[in-house]
C-alpha cells in the first residue's frame, strides 16, 4: 500500500510521467488484443503521421488554457492557413510559390489570433465567445475564398518545402513528428523558463497579482493569441502539405486537441500547464481510434472506448494530484452522502 | 503640520504635500501632508471610508491625485509616467491582503514575477533565481517553515507565512517605502504574530513602512507613529512615545464622539 502511494506521488510529481505510462500500458494493452497489427512499425508510423496536426494546435491550446482562457478558433485558422498555402502553391512559381503559400498561411494565422488578442485583452470580450465567433467568421472567410472547393497542390511530392516540412527521408519517419517534437520542446521552455511563460502562468492564476507584480497583463495576453494563431497555421501548413490537398473542413480536431490538453494533466482553472503532458496526451487520443478498430471489436465501439479512456485519464490525473486515490474514493462518498441528506435536512 | 521641502530632503523615504482628491464633486482627501520618515513605520488609522485606501492607491499608481505633490526618497512622482506596473521602479512596494502572491506558482517564481533575471532572449535564470529566493527566506525574513523550500507552491503556505514571502520580496528590491495594506485580515493569532515579526525585520533593516490595520494592538505594537484619518482628512500624528496603547483607544473614542458631539450641535 505505501508502495502504491509513493508510486502515485512519483507519477504526480514528474511533469507527464502519468500520462506517458497511460501510453505505454495503451501500447502493451493493443499489442496483446491485436498482435498483428500493433507489433509491425507500420501502425506506429501512420500515427507518427496522423497526429501531429492535433498536436500541434493542442500544445498552443496548452499555453492558452494555462493563461486560463481558451481558443475555440484554431480549427478556422487551420482551415484559412492551408488555403492561404494553396493560394501561394498555385499562383506564384512552384520554386518559390510554397513559400509565399507558408509565409502567407503562418501571417494570416497571426493576423487572426491577433485579433482574437485584441477582443479579449483590450475589449474584454470573455475568450469563449470571442474565439467562438472568430472561428465561425474565419472558417467563412476560408470557404468564400476557396469557393466552397478543394484544391490539389501540384507536384507537392518533389517540391523542397513539402518535403522538409512533411517527408520521410530517414526510415520512412514522418518529418513532422520530429517537427512537431521540436516545437514541443521549444514551447516547453517557452513556458516554464522564459519570461514570457511565467507571465502566462501568473495571468492564469490571478490576473490581479500579475498586474500589482508589473507584468504587462493586456500585451501578454495578444502575444499569446497571436502565438496560437500562428501555431495553428503551422498545424494547417503539415496537415496540407501531409495530404498534398487543402479542403476547408481540414480544421476538424478541435474536440480531439482539447481532449489532448486535459488528459495531459493541464488543468481549465489556468495557472499551471503541462506541455509534456499534452505531447503524450495527443498520441494517447489519437492512437485510441485506430487501436480500437484494430483489435476487431466492432467500430461502433470506438467513441465509449475513447470517452472511458479519457475519463479514468482525467480521475488519474486528479488522483496523483493529491498524491493517493484514498482523498478521492473519501471526496466522491462525501458528496455522494451530503447529496442524499440534504433534501431530508432542509424539512 | 510644516512645509519642509528645504530641510534635508533625504531623511524621508516619502511625502505626500497637499495632496486632493476629488471623485466627481466628492471630495475624497483633503489637503493631505504625510511624511514618513527613512527608517520610520506609520501606522495609518481610521474608520472605513476615511481615506485610507485612497491614499493606498495613489501611492500604488492606481489613480493620480487631483492636486499636490508626491516625492519618493526626495524624488518628485510624475503622475503622468506613474501608474501600478512602474511602482516598483519608483521604490513603492505593496503587501496586500491577498493579492500578493501567485497561489499554484512555486515560491522562487514568486519572488521574481514581473523583475526575473534572465538573459537577452529573455529566459530565465533559474540556478540564480532560486538561490536568492532561498537566501531572502533564509536571511532577509527568517523563514523557519517546516519542510517548506523555494520549489514549495503557495498554496502550501499559511496565511502569515504568505505575508512573510511578501514581505521579503519587497524588502529584497530595495524598496524605499513597504506599504502593508491591511496584511492581518482574516489571520489567526498565531498567524498575525508572524506577520509583526517579519513587519519588526523592516524596521531591523533600517527600511521605512506605513503600516494600515483595523486592529489597534497590532498598529501598537509594530508603529513608530499613528496617523489618524477622518473623512478626508489627518486629523492627528501622534508619536509612539507620547501615548500608550490605552491611551490610544481613549483617544480614538474621544475623537470619534467628539465629532458626533459636533455633527449633534
Amino acid at each position: 500500500m505505501n508502495f502504491l502511494k509513493a508510486a502515485y506521488k512519483f507519477l504526480g510529481r514528474v511533469e507527464g510521467l502519468a500520462i506517458a505510462m497511460v501510453l505505454l500500458v495503451l501500447y502493451i494493452v493493443l499489442i496483446g488484443a491485436a498482435p498483428i497489427v500493433f507489433t509491425k512499425p507500420m501502425i506506429y508510423m501512420s500515427f507518427l503521421e496522423t497526429v501531429p496536426p492535433t498536436l500541434i494546435a493542442a500544445l498552443g491550446l496548452t499555453l492558452v488554457i494555462t493563461a486560463g482562457e481558451i481558443d475555440l478558433s484554431f480549427p478556422a485558422v487551420v482551415s484559412l492557413s492551408g488555403f492561404a498555402l494553396s493560394w501561394g502553391w498555385k499562383t506564384f512559381d512552384p520554386a518559390y510559390g510554397a513559400v509565399i503559400g507558408v509565409v502567407l498561411a503562418v501571417a494570416a494565422g497571426a493576423l487572426v489570433g491577433y485579433v482574437n488578442g485584441l477582443m479579449v485583452a483590450r475589449i474584454g470580450v470573455p475568450s469563449i465567445m470571442a474565439t467562438l465567433a472568430a472561428n465561425f467568421f474565419w472558417y467563412g472567410i476560408s470557404i468564400l475564398l476557396a469557393g466552397g472547393l478543394q484544391q490539389t497542390l501540384k507536384g507537392s511530392e518533389d517540391n523542397f518545402v513539402h518535403l522538409l516540412l512533411a517527408g520521410r527521408p530517414f526510415f520512412n519517419l514522418p518529418l513532422q513528428a520530429l517537427w512537431s517534437l521540436a516545437l514541443a520542446i521549444f514551447l516547453w521552455f517557452v513556458l516554464n523558463r522564459h519570461k514570457f511563460g511565467e507571465s502566462v502562468m501568473f495571468i492564469g492564476d490571478n490576473a490581479n497579482v500579475a498586474r500589482v507584480m508589473g507584468v504587462n497583463v493586456e500585451a501578454t495576453r495578444i502575444r499569446l493569441f497571436t502565438l496560437q494563431g500562428m501555431i495553428a497555421a503551422f498545424s494547417g501548413i503539415i496537415v496540407t502539405l501531409d495530404i498534398g490537398v487543402f479542403y476547408p473542413d481540414q480544421g476538424n480536431f478541435l474536440l480531439p486537441a482539447m481532449a489532448s490538453v486535459f488528459v495531459g494533466g493541464t488543468s481549465i482553472a489556468g495557472g499551471a500547464g503541462s506541455i509534456s503532458g499534452t505531447f503524450f496526451g495527443s498520441y494517447v487520443i489519437g492512437s485510441l481510434a485506430a487501436g480500437v478498430v484494430a483489435t476487431t471489436i466492432s467500430g461502433y465501439w470506438v467513441q465509449v472506448v475513447e470517452g472511458g479512456v479519457m475519463a479514468a485519464v482525467v480521475v488519474l490525473n486528479a488522483a496523483t494530484g493529491k498524491g493517493d486515490f484514498a482523498s478521492l474514493f473519501g471526496r466522491f462518498r462525501g458528496s455522494v452522502g451530503r447529496g442524499a441528506r440534504s433534501p431530508l435536512g432542509e424539512k | 503640520m510644516t512645509n519642509s521641502v528645504q530641510d534635508s530632503p533625504d531623511q524621508y523615504a516619502l511625502r505626500m504635500v497637499n495632496i486632493d482628491k476629488y471623485f466627481g464633486l466628492v471630495r475624497a482627501l483633503t489637503n493631505i501632508n504625510l511624511d514618513v520618515g527613512r527608517n520610520e513605520i506609520v501606522g495609518l488609522i481610521g474608520d472605513n471610508g476615511a481615506g485610507k485606501s485612497t491614499i493606498v492607491k495613489i501611492l500604488t499608481g492606481v489613480f493620480p491625485p487631483s492636486s499636490g505633490e508626491l516625492y519618493i526618497a526626495s524624488r518628485k512622482v510624475d503622475f503622468r509616467r506613474y501608474n501600478v506596473q512602474s511602482a516598483h521602479a519608483h521604490g513603492i512596494e505593496t503587501v496586500y491582503q491577498d493579492k500578493s502572491l501567485g497561489e499554484k506558482q512555486v515560491l522562487w517564481r514568486n519572488f521574481f514575477i514581473g523583475r526575473q533575471i534572465v538573459n537577452r532572449f529573455g529566459f530565465i535564470d533559474v540556478k540564480k533565481e532560486k538561490a536568492v529566493a532561498s537566501e531572502i527566506m533564509l536571511n532577509t525574513i527568517g523563514f523557519r517553515g517546516k519542510g517548506i523550500t523555494v520549489e514549495s507552491t503557495v498554496s502550501q503556505l499559511s496565511g502569515g507565512e504568505r505575508q512573510g514571502i511578501a514581505i521579503g520580496r519587497a524588502m529584497y528590491f530595495e524598496a524605499d517605502l513597504i506599504i502593508l495594506d491591511e496584511p492581518t485580515v482574516a489571520l489567526s493569532l498565531k498567524e498575525v504574530a508572524k506577520v509583526i515579526s517579519f513587519v519588526h525585520k523592516i524596521k531591523e533593516a533600517g527600511k521605512a513602512s506605513i503600516y494600515i490595520s483595523h486592529s489597534l494592538p497590532d498598529v501598537y505594537e509594530v508603529c513608530d507613529r499613528f496617523v489618524v484619518l477622518d473623512r478626508g482628512e489627518i486629523g492627528a500624528s501622534i508619536s509612539k512615545k507620547e501615548i500608550s496603547l490605552k491611551e490610544l483607544d481613549e483617544f480614538l473614542l474621544d475623537y470619534a464622539h467628539g465629532r458626533k458631539d459636533k455633527e449633534q450641535r
